[in-house]
């Protein structure tokens, strides 16, 4: 069994409280041992970081200094929402690459009776220890129930693949690691080209146009690619695009249908789980079409994807890039 | 008085001590009268009978002072206190020379990098001065007159690389009737520009000038033309290297063969053509790169060949009229002795798949530049026509982006010189085929040499839309109308001040240049280096370019760092100049700085054996002792330091001089009776 | 000078301007900002996905902060419409740490009082206020308080939302609390101190 040190973030416990509880149900099966951080407080998600630098900090880093505490053997810490990821894994780096912030930071907490030294955790997201820990060999031995036929739009968000300081995704804009994933499940990936764009985060409290376009491109590509529905890493990401849909729809007079799922849910679905105990239900945009069709013996044909350029004939195209995403994979080169 | 060693003073000797001014660079901060004096009186003791000081004695009258104090004074050993030596040494050497003494007695201390320049006190920096110019005294005192070693030149060349720059070498040295190996790796000469179509400024077309210089080279009574062939290994030093040349089987007897083509006519295995066609066209098994190849022998590709795959076909045998197949064929490796290398091999360009917002790989009609120059050139893919990777389609809009892979710490950090001329030579070439409307996408427009700048307006004249803003990504997610099916630009235009989303049907990316993926290999092949970023490094980079820190060993063209066609010729004319240089003077003078095992001491341990960069050092089994190669030894000294038993010694810095100059320099060597040093 | 009414000469932008601004605003941002290898290519423009929304491109923000025109950048509305999505980042060819300069410049508009339009302000610190007292986000909290002051308009539209969200019982109506919040709250008490000093010194 793997061990980790787990670090929920707030949403898991209110807005995306599927993800928790697929997550809780997902985690045996699949051999990863997850221990809660003792009292761990909420990481400021972006709203914080635009008030001031130390505090800001500060209040991230207590969590790292609680986890290195209860630490115990394991040294990574596994995030599943991806602001939370972000936070933790930014502070750890900017705290190694200016030293003068770490010095800040462990002042304040020292006022808590608290140090952390940066560099002595690992902060890693739940689908890279997914892929790269227990490894896509074992995912697909356990899945009892493949999601044949289902058409699955990866959407991995903004924050987990960048910036990417650790060099943990093999590529920025169009990481593989979700799609590798889905296909293990035995569902059926589209190429969705907006995988790794911003659903607008708290632009739908701040600025809604600008949040309620954003929300309409992913929904309109999904869409125009036929996507049974959206697979998603990111509670945030989550909300925004399920539960402001309706207004979206409002905004721009439009009328998608589009379920935006937690990828673990799906995950629970192919190892046999059900429906009800992976949180399904709980999405404002109906997944129950979309679910329909794992049940079917022979699923019905889909509807032709739009038609990209034949590669068949005409000149040929470069082969793929084989893209291998290991820390240190750009050779050293720390991207500041 | 002695220090360790055992050595005793010298009384015969008579030293000279200069002290440089160097204007007021080392005279403002070094009280240099004051120095000259004191080493006249405080060191009369060790051998000085004269000491000067002087405003500048890098210049002719400085060096004849040194020189009439040598013939009238009788000096036996001179010391000069000014700048670094790296940058007189060798002005003083020869003008100990031109005056009858030998250029190896002579010694220099830099007062002024290390003194002057360093220091702000002025009483501390005098004091120092005094104690280096101590210093060099004392170990003046234990050299010795050197000669140095004079080795052959062979006056035959090996050029490796048959691009323009190993062509434009080769034929230099061949034209002055000297002989030359031109070996290539790839089955015809003509590198990179032979799959150009045109070349900027003058457009003229890159087949029409070059290939007059491949048949030129072809013919040469004086060349050897060794093309699917590598070199495996390189013994020996300047003006004898040993080189073993791998000649790679065609599996076609060339002295059978016509180049009629047939054979390839009728191969069945079509294979993507992923270096000449660069991935756009295809080939087959036995094949010429292209239509005026030199030589003019195909080459067997075995690995995709269906009989060396499978055991049948053998269709070209069937149809060749000459019989010039032979599968039995061999590689024949040859061994050949030169005076002198050339290393002319050329650039790779940067992988674009690996700047995924550009969607090269993913996006059909995302092409890079060496695409376009195959789909530009009448002999490829499309027979010149510029059409989309459906083969048919003409495109009526394309974008050119500038800079992809190239000033980016994300990829490679430096600019690649040419990619700014190749974007406006695209861009002029869509308009004159297809009519097409034309964006250029840049950060900087480099555009500096001879024509350059007039080429640019050219471009400008003829319609191009310019937009400065580096491309943030090419997508074919549509957003708005009038996007759907083309490949959407998303770009700041900074000059307007706001984000812009352009569609276009082609997106051409003008990638940088890098060094070829066995660069360092290769370097290490012959004894050179790489820089950090993989190009061959140079001797100097603005002083001499061509040469490298090893003997003989030349450099030209884009193996040196990136550049355009007429500075690529320009370096491979000097290499061969100077190549001829060397050839003229049948024999070049080694600097006698270098290294030798004291056979008696050695112990046989082999600990030098590994450590020396040069490869210089041969163990003798019979003797079990180990024996420096004086031609290979470029004095580094790090053998000295290794040697375990002190058995090495090093001309020019050896244990007695070290030490003599470290007492020296903690004025040991002053009378005692004076008391403490002053 | 001669002896003119200054305020009538017509003049371009002066160089007196601030030019202590960069300084300011690299010291008070995470990591290495590089600030100073912008090469303006525009590249953060062009990837900026709410840049259509923004008074200025980013790129256009940092040639105005480079030029010290303290009062235009801390008023323009461009670090508040960001959302973090880090695509400038990754794609700057020159590593410039354009989000979290984002972030820098927030908090220097909040504390000069220089930003034009209070609902991303008010919101942060609304969310901070929850944070402070509590250790967790508390959502309904926020979005009550929030959306009353801001968007009242749209809480009719949001009422079926914000049902299916409770029902689904994925928003609690009373918040959480952690077990140490005094501990937190000394740790940010004390943060706060030491930034107070760290802008002291940048400052200079």
């Amino acid at each position: 069994m793997s061990e980790y040190l787990l670090y929920p973030g707030c949403s898991m416990e209110s807005s995306a409280k599927a993800y928790y509880d697929s997550l809780m149900k997902v985690a045996e099966p699949l051999g990863l041992h997850l221990k809660e951080i003792e009292d761990w407080n909420c990481c400021g998600a972006t709203e914080y970081l635009g008030i001031s630098l130390t505090p800001a900090y500060a209040l991230i880093s207590r969590n790292l200094a609680l986890a290195a505490r209860q630490a115990n053997g394991t040294r990574t810490v596994v995030a599943p929402c991806s602001a939370c990821y972000l936070n933790l894994a930014k502070a750890d780096y900017y705290m190694r690459e200016q030293p003068r912030l770490g010095h800040m930071v462990n002042e304040a907490l020292a006022a808590g009776d608290l140090a952390y030294e940066p560099g002595s955790l690992d902060v890693r997201h739940l689908l890279d220890v997914i892929v790269y820990d227990i490894g896509l060999d074992i995912v697909k031995e356990k899945v009892v129930r493949p999601l044949t036929g289902l058409r699955v739009a990866p959407y991995l968000g903004c924050m987990v693949p960048r910036p990417d300081f650790e060099h943990r995704w093999s590529d920025h804009e169009h990481p593989v690691e979700l799609d590798q994933l889905l296909k293990a499940l035995g569902a059926e990936v589209i190429d969705f080209p907006l995988k790794t764009h911003c659903c607008g985060g708290h632009m739908t409290q701040i600025g809604p146009d600008t949040a309620f376009e954003l929300i309409r491109r992913l929904v309109s590509s999904a869409d125009t690619y036929h996507a049974d529905l959206m697979a998603t890493l990111c509670p945030m990401c989550q909300l925004n695009v399920d539960a402001y849909q309706g207004e979206m729809n409002r905004h721009f007079g439009t009328s998608y249908h589009m379920p935006v799922v937690f990828f673990t849910q799906l995950i629970g679905l192919a190892l046999g789980l059900e429906a009800k105990e992976l949180g399904f239900g709980s999405e404002m945009v109906s997944a129950r079409k979309a679910l329909a069709k794992i049940g079917l013996e022979a699923p019905e044909p889909v509807a032709a994807a739009p038609a990209k350029a034949h590669k068949a004939e005409g000149l040929p195209m470069p082969p793929p890039l084989t893209r291998r995403a290991r820390k240190g994979s750009r050779e050293g080169e720390v991207k500041s | 008085m002695t220090g360790g060693n055992g050595r005793k003073p010298e009384q015969q000797e008579r030293i000279g001590v200069y002290v440089c001014h160097c204007g007021s660079n080392i005279a403002g901060v070094v009280d240099v009268q004051q120095v000259a004096e004191w080493a006249a009186s405080r060191l009369k003791h060790r051998g000085v009978v004269v000491a000067r000081d002087y405003k500048f004695m890098c210049s002719s009258l400085g060096q004849e002072l040194v020189e009439r104090d040598i013939k009238e004074l009788g000096l036996t050993r001179v010391v000069v206190a000014a700048c670094s030596p790296h940058l007189h040494e060798k002005t003083f050497r020869t003008a100990c020379a031109r005056a009858g003494l030998n250029p190896f007695l002579m010694e220099m201390v830099s007062i002024r990098e290390q003194v002057s320049w360093v220091h702000t006190d002025k009483e501390i920096a005098t004091l120092k001065a005094q104690a280096v110019v101590s210093g060099g005294v004392e170990r003046v005192l234990h050299h010795v007159a050197l000669e140095p070693l004079r080795v052959p030149i062979h006056p035959a060349t090996l050029v490796v690389g048959g691009g323009i720059a190993g062509i434009q070498a080769a034929l230099e040295i061949a034209d002055a009737g000297f002989h030359v190996y031109l070996v290539e790796r790839e089955p015809s000469i003509g590198g990179h520009m032979a799959q150009f179509d045109k070349t900027f400024p003058t457009l003229d077309c890159a087949a029409c000038i070059l290939t007059p210089r491949m048949v030129q080279a072809w013919g040469h009574p004086n060349i050897t033309l060794l093309t699917w062939s590598e070199v495996e290994k390189v013994e020996g030093y300047v003006g004898s290297f040993n080189v073993t040349i791998r000649r790679r089987a065609r599996k076609i007897k060339e002295e059978l063969c016509t180049g009629c083509g047939i054979c390839q006519e009728k191969c069945p295995k079509k294979v993507v053509d992923t270096i000449y066609e660069a991935g756009l066209g295809y080939r087959k098994a036995v094949y010429t790169p292209f239509a005026q190849a030199v030589p003019k022998f195909p080459v067997m590709d075995v690995e995709n060949c269906i009989y060396f795959q499978k055991g049948t076909c053998k269709a070209c045998e069937k149809f060749c009229p000459t019989n010039a197949i032979d599968f039995k064929q061999d590689d024949v490796v040859m061994q050949v002795e030169v005076g002198n290398i050339i290393l002319a091999t050329g650039y790779e360009i940067f992988d674009a798949r690996k700047v995924s917002n550009y969607g090269y790989g993913r996006l059909a009609n995302v092409f890079t530049s060496l695409e376009m120059e195959r789909l530009t050139n009448a002999a490829g893919p499309t027979n010149g026509r510029i059409v989309l990777r459906d083969g048919k389609t003409v495109p009526e809009s394309v974008g050119v982006i500038h800079c992809v892979g190239s000033r980016d710490r994300n990829f490679n950090n430096y600019c690649s010189v040419i990619c700014c001329m190749q974007s406006l030579k695209f861009a002029h070439l869509v308009h004159e085929r297809t009519g097409a409307r034309v964006y250029n996408f840049y950060i900087d427009m480099r555009t500096p040499f001879k024509d350059y700048d007039e080429f640019y307006q050219r471009v400008m004249e003829e319609g191009t839309l310019f937009v400065r803003g580096k491309v943030a990504e090419v997508t074919d997610a549509a957003r708005l109308p009038g996007e759907e099916g083309k490949l959407i630009i998303q770009v700041e235009d900074t000059l307007a001040g706001k984000q812009r989303r352009i569609p276009v049907d082609m997106v051409i990316l003008s990638v940088g240049l890098e060094p070829r993926p066995d660069a360092n290999e290769v370097a290490k092949r012959f004894g050179i280096s790489c820089s950090v970023n993989g190009w061959f490094i140079e001797k100097h980079p603005k002083l001499d370019p061509v040469a490298t820190m090893t003997e003989g060993i030349y450099i030209a063209g884009c193996a040196q760092g990136p550049k355009d066609i007429p500075a690529t010729v320009s370096q491979g004319a000097a290499a061969a100049a100077r190549v001829l240089g060397k050839i003229q003077q049948k024999e070049m003078a080694l600097e006698p700085v270098r290294a030798s095992v004291v056979e008696e001491q050695c112990s046989g341990c082999r600990i030098c054996n590994g450590l020396c960069p040069f490869n210089a050092i041969t163990f003798h089994e019979d003797r079990m002792v180990s024996e420096i190669n004086p031609a290979l030894c470029q004095g580094c000294g790090t053998c000295v330091a290794a040697c375990p038993a002190g058995a090495i010694v090093g001309t020019v810095f050896s244990n007695e001089q070290v030490l003599a100059q470290i007492d020296g320099l903690m004025l040991l060597n002053l009378e005692e009776s004076l008391g403490t040093p002053s | 000078m001669l002896d003119v009414n200054l305020e009538r000469v017509r003049a371009g932008l002066r160089t007196e301007e601030d030019l202590s601004l960069l300084h300011e605003v690299s010291a008070s941002t995470a990591g290495v900002s590089r600030l100073e290898m912008c090469i303006q290519c525009g590249t953060c423009g062009g990837s900026c996905p709410s840049a259509a929304d923004m008074d200025h491109t980013p790129r256009m923000l940092f040639a105005m902060l480079r030029a010290g025109m303290r009062e235009f950048v801390l008023r323009s509305n461009t670090p508040w419409i960001c959302v973090s999505c880090y695509h400038c980042v990754v794609r700057c060819p020159q590593n410039v740490h354009i989000a979290d300069v984002m972030y820098s410049l927030k908090g220097m508009a909040i504390k000069a009082k220089l930003y034009q339009d209070s609902t991303a302000p008010d919101f942060s610190r609304t969310f901070v206020d929850m944070v402070e007292d509590y250790g967790r986000s508390y959502e309904f909290g926020l979005a009550t308080r929030h959306y009353l002051k801001h968007f009242p308009l749209r809480l009719p539209g949001m009422t079926s939302m914000a049902f299916g969200m409770l029902t689904k019982e994925r928003m609690t109506i009373t918040p959480k609390r952690i077990k140490n919040i005094r501990q937190l709250k000394a740790i940010l008490k004390r943060a706060k101190e030491v930034e107070t000093s760290n802008e002291a010194g940048g400052a200079r």
